[in-house]
């Protein structure tokens, strides 16, 4: 990759200026003429996503959320190709996807990636086994390895004893393990997500959450996962965008969202977040001494977990392991970040 | 305003149609079309279709000859197969479709057609259903999936669609006889005509509504396009592809009898005609009960193929194998055993169950004890309702029948009664239903066969204008000058008053009994197999039992009509009704509305664009039924064709078929706008049911 210096690591996808346009004239020159997406949408065209830029490292999470229309499925179907960017690039392990022949995006599609729906698109024809095989089947792999392969990721999956139900007689979390496992099946490098759990039960939605943490804790892929539900979001993302109107609004950790959300918009997000979940003890320790005979944490814990030592204690020593800062957290840190969490975050930088 | 617009066009069409009735005598060409000027096409037409002929005879001759191929094949294998094979075959599939039930149905069905002796009639019939059905699927395939695959091309085959279904099924016939020569060969082509347009229809639908989701997967798995088409898009339409090779199945049986009938031969609908003929109603009812059963089970199963839960074991499965090799060993066993037995080859004749003679003597006893009675039902509709609907008030009502002429006084009676009801009507703020009355009370007096065409013309394009716009009140116009340039005005009419008694009589009738259907689940699941069953009947069988009672003529025809043209009105409205919002119900009911209240003030309202569709499909059963009355002697269009179709007169009968498709076409599209603009006034879609 010709503009990281040398020495940082290659993202495994990038997506550089991404605009997607609709409408009957809509076209390059628009973009090229360095309209504004106000003008573009003026002149009658409709903007699903605009100037859209970000990169997925190796084994990351990368989460998009935003309003529904906000144009999360555009972006992702434009890095899937299943819907051609206007203009922008795509760089998948440094190759420009946007390039690549319809036979060269069919071999990338059948090997490097995977993409799981949200009302779950399984092929209503096929049983479970079948529908997990199906990409294998189109790939010409004899059947006798096609579905030995597709029943140890049903079985990854937790599907065992389903293999022979078909799609209508699923529930709705069934549906997705066979979604989910029918992307996984090729082995795939990249992983697009588009709002996989929100047509589930918020119980359930839970359940297959933190099932999908387990699976990427074994698999170790390259993500980008779509969600309108912020917390999902928190819950999941190394990183995430915030989308608005096919704009990038803010990416960053979500701890970085939260602590400095870039405008209102951002900020209307977090004001509903329980901090006291999101919050580690390294984001609202202050650097003074720790005392004597104090437990000492590491800073990733959750604030969450250190309130019962809390109430007992007044305060907790923190220890960032890579940095090796030492800090000190009192119950007056934690109730005053958990009252005015923003403009805590506001005076410790200043 | 736009209220005001509407009555006022309709006030001024009323008093137009009176004054065309009043001053009729002096309107000369415009009340009758003198037959001088009328358009001199049959000879042309006949003139084109010889050469035609002619020219290209020999290709038709040629791909007849080719098409005799599969049909002798079929036959031959039919014919070779002992009966008990045939019945384990078809019983097998029926169980694999359908389960248990529709096996033991189809074995019983066989059972009775071996024993009252029309096997080998029914195998002839059958060779050509399993002929034709295969190419209609294929071709109506392709045909769905360029119009799926090309927008313009879309924009052709729906029409001609439209086209094609609504042409009548003798007509059909007529150029194919030509071309095609007498022969099985007939039924075939004709049979492959009539069925591929549901099949294009199904398909098309289908392959639409594969959603977007299952295609991008697809896409994602890493199809080709070819293997997007043929390994997602058609798998995942396969349910909507297979109601569309079950209407084709019954589009093709039914136009295979009506074939049949045409072509006289060795079949079972030439079976019904010619003992229908013969006065030997029995054995005409027991001939149309073996269709009527043929009818039944294929639709089961092919519908059972559609729906099936579970499906069919891959052929790779080792019990699949194992029950085809046992199927096979059966059948083959059978045909062994039959060169032993040879009542299992042939029922013999003496072992025939025929009750016919006896059926026939028991209807004699009944239309003779109940022949009052029966005169009296006849009579009555006859006099009261049909006469006066189609000479008019003015010429119905005569002492012999009424008791009284239509005297001055009593007209003036009828127009003060007309008046006053109208009346009523507007001083309710009901000012378009009372102009409307007063319309059809002018109609009424004026008679439909009787009123002068251009008054009537005048009705149908105002109300294909106003309810289709300008394009289908043009349409119209062209449509009424061909009646009437084309000298087929007079028969036109009473197609228009048969068929319009008909529908009227099958809506009122229908919607009450769609009506209570919804508000009841007892009469729903009494009613539902009667129509289920009504519904997969070629609309000849239906005849038969009208036939018998009533003998041949108008009631007759009227009564066929009804019969087959209520199906849709009753299957609409209740589906109307059971499908709407919940919540608007709901809502009804916490207002705190009477279940009347909710029923005429919400329910009805909002299922009115489904209950249009019904009435939209009433007409069209109603029509595909009219033409097949002409084999029982109504003097309309219907008459014609078949006359034309018995001459080899290409001309009259194109013509008169070309005649009964306008006025499909019209009506069609006059309720199906009217079905459309209801949807958008409510925001709401509705579709044609399968
Ligand atoms: N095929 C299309 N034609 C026109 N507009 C589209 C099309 N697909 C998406 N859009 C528009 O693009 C915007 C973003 O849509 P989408 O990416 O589906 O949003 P999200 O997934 O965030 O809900 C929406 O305003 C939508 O109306
Ligand atoms: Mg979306």
């Amino acid at each position: 990759m010709k503009t990281s210096p040398a020495g940082d690591p290659m993202p495994k996808l990038s997506c550089r200026n991404v605009w997607k346009l609709y409408g009957p004239a809509a076209d390059k020159s628009l973009i090229a003429q360095g309209m504004t997406p106000e003008q573009i949408r003026d002149a009658g065209h409709i903007v699903a996503s605009a100037d859209v830029s970000f990169d997925v490292m190796e084994g990351e999470i990368f989460v998009i959320m935003g309003l529904s229309g906000s144009g999360k499925s555009t972006i992702v179907r434009c890095l899937s190709r299943l819907v051609e960017a206007t203009s922008g690039e795509i760089l998948l392990d440094g190759e420009d996807l946007l390039k690549a022949s319809s036979k060269e995006l069919i071999d990338i599609r059948r090997h490097k990636m995977g993409m799981v729906f949200q009302s779950f698109g399984l092929m209503p024809h096929l049983n479970v086994l079948e529908n997990v095989a199906f990409p294998l089947k189109l790939q010409g792999m004899g059947a006798k390895e096609r579905l030995e392969h597709a029943q140890r990721v049903v079985n990854l999956v937790g599907l065992e004893g389903r293999e022979h139900s078909y799609p209508n007689q699923l529930s709705g979390g069934q549906q997705q393990r066979v979604g989910i496992a029918r992307s996984l099946a090729v082995e795939p490098e990249v992983w697009f997500l588009d709002e996989p759990f929100s047509a589930l039960d918020p119980l359930i939605r839970r359940q297959m959450q933190d099932e999908f943490l387990r699976l990427q804790s074994e698999l170790n892929k390259s993500i980008v996962f779509i969600t309108h539900d912020f917390l999902e979001a928190l819950r999941i993302a190394d990183r995430m965008a915030i989308m608005k109107d096919g704009e990038v609004v803010q990416i960053g950790r979500p701890v970085d969202l939260i602590l400095n959300p870039a405008n209102d918009y951002v900020r209307e997000f977090t004001n509903d977040v329980p901090w006291e979940l999101v919050l580690t003890a390294g984001d609202i320790s202050s650097d003074r001494p720790i005392p004597d005979g104090i437990k000492t944490v590491d800073a990733s814990a959750g604030v969450a977990s250190l309130l019962p030592y809390l109430a007992e204690n007044d305060g907790i020593g923190v220890e960032n392991k890579e940095s090796g800062e030492r800090s000190y957290l009192t119950g007056r840190d934690v109730i005053a970040a958990l009252a005015t969490g923003v403009q805590t975050s506001d005076t410790e930088e200043a | 305003m736009l209220r005001d617009r509407t009555v006022f066009t309709w006030g001024m069409l009323t008093l137009f149609v009176a004054l065309c009735i009043v001053f009729a005598d002096s309107l000369g060409p415009l009340a009758e079309y003198p037959k001088a000027y009328f358009l001199p096409l049959t000879d042309p037409m006949n003139a084109a279709m010889r050469s035609f002929v002619e020219a290209f005879g020999t290709i038709f001759k040629g791909i007849a000859w080719l098409l005799d191929w599969p049909i002798f094949v079929a036959r031959t294998v039919y014919a070779y197969l002992p009966w008990p094979a045939t019945l384990f075959i078809v019983c097998w599939l029926a169980y694999l479709a359908n389960g248990r039930g529709l096996a033991i149905f189809a074995g019983v069905s066989m059972c009775y057609m071996v024993v009252i002796g029309y096997w080998p009639e029914t195998m002839n019939s059958f060779a050509l259903v399993t002929v034709s059905v295969p190419m209609a699927v294929i071709v109506g395939f392709f045909i769905g999936a360029w119009g799926f695959r090309s927008a313009r091309a879309h924009r052709v085959i729906m029409p001609s669609l439209d086209l094609l279904q609504t042409i009548p099924a003798f007509a059909y016939l007529l150029p194919i006889l030509l071309l095609f020569g007498f022969g099985a060969t007939v039924g075939l082509v004709a049979s492959v005509l009539f069925a591929f347009p549901p099949m294009v229809r199904n398909t098309i639908i289908g392959l639409r509504g594969v959603s977007e989701e299952v295609i991008e997967a697809g896409q994602m798995s890493g199809a080709t396009k070819r293997q997007l088409f043929w390994n997602v898009r058609v798998p995942s339409a396969r349910r909507q592809i297979l109601l569309g090779i079950n209407q084709a199945t019954m589009a093709s049986l039914s136009m295979v009898i009506i074939a049949s009938i045409i072509g006289g031969t060795n079949d079972i609908g030439w079976e019904v005609l010619s003992t229908m003929r013969k006065a030997l109603f029995g054995e005409s009812l027991l001939a149309g009960l073996v269709i009527a059963l043929m009818a039944m089970i294929l639709d089961r199963m092919t519908w059972g193929f559609a729906n099936r839960k579970r499906e069919l074991a891959g052929a790779g499965d080792p019990n699949t194998r194992r029950s085809w090799q046992i199927i096979a060993g059966v059948v083959f066993g059978l045909i062994v055993l039959a060169q032993f037995i040879p009542i299992m080859k042939e029922w013999p004749r003496e072992w025939r169950w025929e009750p016919g003679p006896v059926m026939n003597d028991a209807l004699q006893d009944f239309t003779v004890t109940y022949r009052l009675a029966l005169e009296a039902i006849k009579n009555f509709s006859f006099f009261f309702v049909m006469l006066p609907i189609k000479l008019g008030l003015q010429e119905a009502v005569s002492p012999f029948t009424w008791g009284f002429a239509m005297s001055p006084l009593v007209t003036g009676l009828y127009a003060l009664l007309v008046f006053a009801i109208c009346g009523v009507a507007w001083l309710r703020d009901r000012q378009l239903i009372a102009v409307v009355l007063a319309l059809l009370g002018i109609c009424l007096y004026g008679g439909l066969t009787n009123m002068p065409w251009i008054a009537l013309s005048a009705i149908f394009v105002t109300l294909a204008w106003q309810v289709g716009g300008r394009n289908l009140g043009l349409w119209t116009v062209a449509g009424m000058l061909f009646l009437v340039l084309t000298g087929i005005w007079e028969p036109a009419t009473t197609s228009i008053y048969l068929c319009g008694v008909g529908v009227l009589v099958s809506f009122v009738v229908g919607s009450a009994i769609g009506v209570a259907a919804s508000e009841n689940d007892t009469v729903s699941a009494i009613v539902r197999p009667v129509i289920d069953t009504l519904q997969t009947m070629p609309p000849f069988v239906i005849l038969i039992p009208f036939v018998m009672i009533f003998r041949i003529g108008e009631f007759t025809a009227l009564l066929a009509i009804i019969a087959y043209a209520i199906v849709p009105a009753i299957r609409y409205t209740e589906y109307g009704l059971r499908n709407l919002p919940e919540e608007t119900i709901e809502a009804a009911t916490m207002i705190g509305s009477s279940r009347l209240q909710r029923l005429w003030q919400v329910k009805l309202p909002l299922a009115m664009p489904s209950i249009m569709l019904g009435l939209n499909q009433t007409i069209m059963f109603g029509i595909s039924m009219l033409v097949i009355t002409a084999l029982v002697g109504s003097t309309d269009l219907g008459q014609q064709i078949y006359v034309g179709l018995g001459d080899g007169d290409f001309g009259v009968g194109m013509i008169a078929g070309v005649g009964m498709a306008v006025i499909a076409m019209i009506a069609n599209g006059i309720t199906q706008n009217a079905s459309k603009n209801m949807q958008r006034k409510l925001g709401m879609q509705v579709d044609e049911l399968a």
